[in-house]
């Protein structure tokens, strides 16, 4: 399985945070800029199977837009594909730029751009897609990625990783082949995600698989604390699983206690058996340099 | 032949109206029946039965256009069409499809290539008449590809033939057991290509509106070509100076031909919708293939000379229907006239192997002998292992 030539990597796109560029607004709020571009781009998705995904920059998910509550946000979206798209962001923003077909700035033909510009709020986790119909093909093709808002007071310290739970229909059949957390199936069972003994863990988990119902997230040996959406800063439930549907997602605070690897999954078995399944791998807590 | 009655005009009358009699009462009956809604009748048990046909699927850049016929006994309304599961705009000729009527559907739809598709057609009764596109492609425009079927038909049809009948030469020096032999292997191919077009033919049919007529058109199709094709050998063998085996040759090529404009309609309208790459393999297997066929028509004549132009002719009337066949295949998919073509080559053959068969007889006068049965069997393995490519 060549991730170089799809030119991202589930191993570090799990910690790739996009902050965008930052100016100052002559009001003294910080304006953060960035640059999508829609285009097809052919994704191999497991050893030897193509897929004509449709991405924001090249990759699926498309980067994860990091802002910060109250900022001020200004995002330009290039169309380079063969079909009308749009960027619709979940969170608090003016209809006419909602990305939605007909409403404000509506579609983006091919070959136009778009900028789309509001405040950074609420604080939480959120997602982004494109809004254009036939809307599950457009998000199953890939057009999809997280929107982090951080709080203004910083959440604590931790070692924080980004989970897109995606899946593929590679025949076309409206039921996908293939699930994962971030894009390529079982890629965590092979590189399992690297995490330390006693050290915080924060997961940014979204949910965007498209024909199936329901997508759930499920850790082996251990507990965490459920923030859903992000938007509160005290935990709901102490969990080993959460479930979520489309379009639903939620913070997750995990410490390992003990060494070893721990499996983490879809307790869909289905799902984890076409690819959703992965391990963190809890290595020794580092000394201390004296 | 004289008849009773023919010398009196008024009886003649008379036999006259009493042959239209009955004919008449039905007429009155029906009407009758008609006007008071059929007495003794109820409706209908239970809700009307929809039954819709996609006969066409056109691609083009933003849309699917869909030529739907209603193969069953009611009217049909559509009134709505989703797509992938997601309803979308659509255009129609007349929502109102009468029976056996078709309607044209334009629906506007960003279809992506090479994806799968499925149309669901919404009636008026809530009905669903799913549709299926395994892979969408661009439609080609039929006016754009006449001459690229032209040479299809060329390549799989015309030049393959032609070259199967430069075996003559060879055939006048070998000797008549060889020739009783080869008419054997001709048989042999012959008989796969009536069997291969009746298969192809039931295929075809059934995918058509069943009202129409389905399968039962290849029957009508290959009775109707054995029957005329009978007739055309008994008319040609009453007349004075014809050769045996020139009228032999010429009912081969004409069999071959039928079944060539059979499978020129299916290469075309494959290419039309997409389902066949035209590969080099596909025409260098349907060419080899078809050179089979070249041997079948000029094994009648080892015997007896036959000028070049006779030659080409008779490579013409085998070889030239598949470039007609591929035409109607893209320009016009309707499954009973294509049931009904296949069927005209299966009736076809059929009469050709009975013309053929006599000249496998040996010197006792046996047909199937262990000569003549290697000879059937290895044209039939002969014509399944070439076919193999295609």
């Amino acid at each position: 399985m060549d991730n170089s030539r799809n030119g991202f990597h589930p191993a570090t796109l799990i910690r790739d945070f996009d902050q965008g560029k930052t100016s100052r607004l002559s009001d003294g709020r910080i304006l953060r800029e960035w640059t999508l571009v829609a285009q097809e781009k052919e994704i191999e998705v497991a050893p030897g199977v193509t897929f004509p995904a449709w991405a924001y920059n090249g990759r699926v998910p498309g980067p994860t837009l990091r802002a910060t509550e109250g900022e001020r946000l200004r995002i330009t979206l290039v169309n380079h594909s063969a079909h009308a798209h749009t960027i619709h962001f979940h969170g608090l923003h003016a209809a006419a730029v909602d990305g939605t077909a007909g409403v404000g700035l509506g579609l983006v033909q091919p070959g136009e751009q778009t900028v789309y510009e509001f405040d950074a709020e609420p604080y939480g986790l959120h997602l982004y897609h494109c809004h254009v119909t036939p809307l599950a093909h457009h998000i199953a093709k890939g057009l999809y990625g997280v929107f982090l808002i951080d709080p203004k007071e910083a959440r604590p310290e931790a070692d924080e990783l980004v989970m897109v739970m995606n899946g593929f229909d590679t025949n076309f059949d409206r039921a996908n082949e293939l699930y994962a957390v971030n894009t390529i199936p079982f890629v965590y069972m092979s590189e399992p995600v690297k995490v330390t003994v006693g050290e915080p863990v924060r997961i940014y988990l979204v949910n965007v698989l498209e024909y199936d119902l329901v997508n759930s997230f499920h850790v082996h040996g251990n507990f965490f604390d459920w923030y859903p959406t992000g938007t509160s800063k005290k935990p709901v439930e102490h969990t080993d699983t959460v479930m979520l549907c489309q379009g639903q997602r939620g913070i997750l605070e995990i410490t390992f206690p003990r060494e070893g690897r721990f499996m983490f999954h879809a307790h869909q078995s289905e799902f984890a058996e076409l690819g959703w399944m992965g391990f963190f791998e809890a290595g020794p807590r580092k000394e201390p340099v004296t | 032949m004289t008849r009773h009655t023919s010398g009196r005009g008024g009886s003649r009358l008379k036999t006259w109206l009493l042959g239209l009699l009955p004919l008449a009462i039905v007429a009155l009956a029906a009407l009758g029946f008609a006007v008071l809604d059929g007495p003794g009748l109820t409706e209908r048990n239970g809700p009307p039965a929809e039954e819709l046909v996609v006969e066409r699927t056109t691609l083009a850049a933003g849309s699917i256009e869909l030529v739907v016929r209603n193969a069953g006994p009611d009217p049909v309304t559509l009134a709505q069409v989703a797509v992938n599961d997601a309803f979308a705009d659509f255009r129609i000729g007349e929502p109102v499809i009468g029976r056996l009527g078709s309607t044209s559907v334009r629906i506007t739809y960003p279809w992506v290539d090479g994806e799968a598709y499925e149309v669901a057609l919404l009636t008026s009764t809530g009905g669903v008449v799913g549709h299926e596109i395994p892979v969408a492609v661009l439609t080609p425009d039929p006016s754009g590809f006449i001459g690229l079927m032209a040479l299809l038909g060329t390549y799989v049809g015309v030049i393959p033939v032609a070259i199967g009948m430069l075996w003559l030469p060879w055939l006048r020096r070998v000797p008549p057991g060889w020739i009783r032999t080869l008419m054997a292997l001709t048989i042999g191919l012959l008989a796969w290509l009536a069997i291969d077009a009746a298969l192809e033919g039931m295929e075809v049919a059934n995918e058509g509106a069943g009202a129409l007529g389905g399968a039962g058109l290849v029957g009508i199709g290959a009775i109707a070509a054995y029957l005329v094709l009978s007739g055309v050998q008994a008319w040609m063998t009453g007349r004075p100076g014809q050769q045996g085996g020139h009228r032999l040759a010429l009912l081969v090529a004409v069999g071959i031909g039928l079944h060539n404009l059979g499978e020129g309609l299916a290469i075309g309208s494959a290419y039309a919708v997409g389902a066949l790459a035209l590969g080099a393999t596909l025409v260098v297997g349907f060419a080899i293939h078809n050179t089979t066929e070249g041997l079948a028509i000029v094994a009648p004549v080892s015997e007896e000379r036959v000028s070049a132009l006779r030659l080409s002719l008779l490579g013409l009337v085998a070889g030239g229907p598949a470039i007609l066949g591929a035409w109607l295949g893209a320009a016009t998919t309707q499954p009973a006239l294509a049931a009904l073509l296949l069927g005209l080559g299966v009736g076809a053959i059929a009469q050709v192997i009975l013309q053929i068969a006599p000249s496998m007889r040996d010197g006792s006068g046996r047909l199937l002998h262990p000569l003549s049965i290697t000879g059937i069997l290895t044209g039939m393995l002969l014509m399944y292992a070439t076919g193999l490519l295609t």
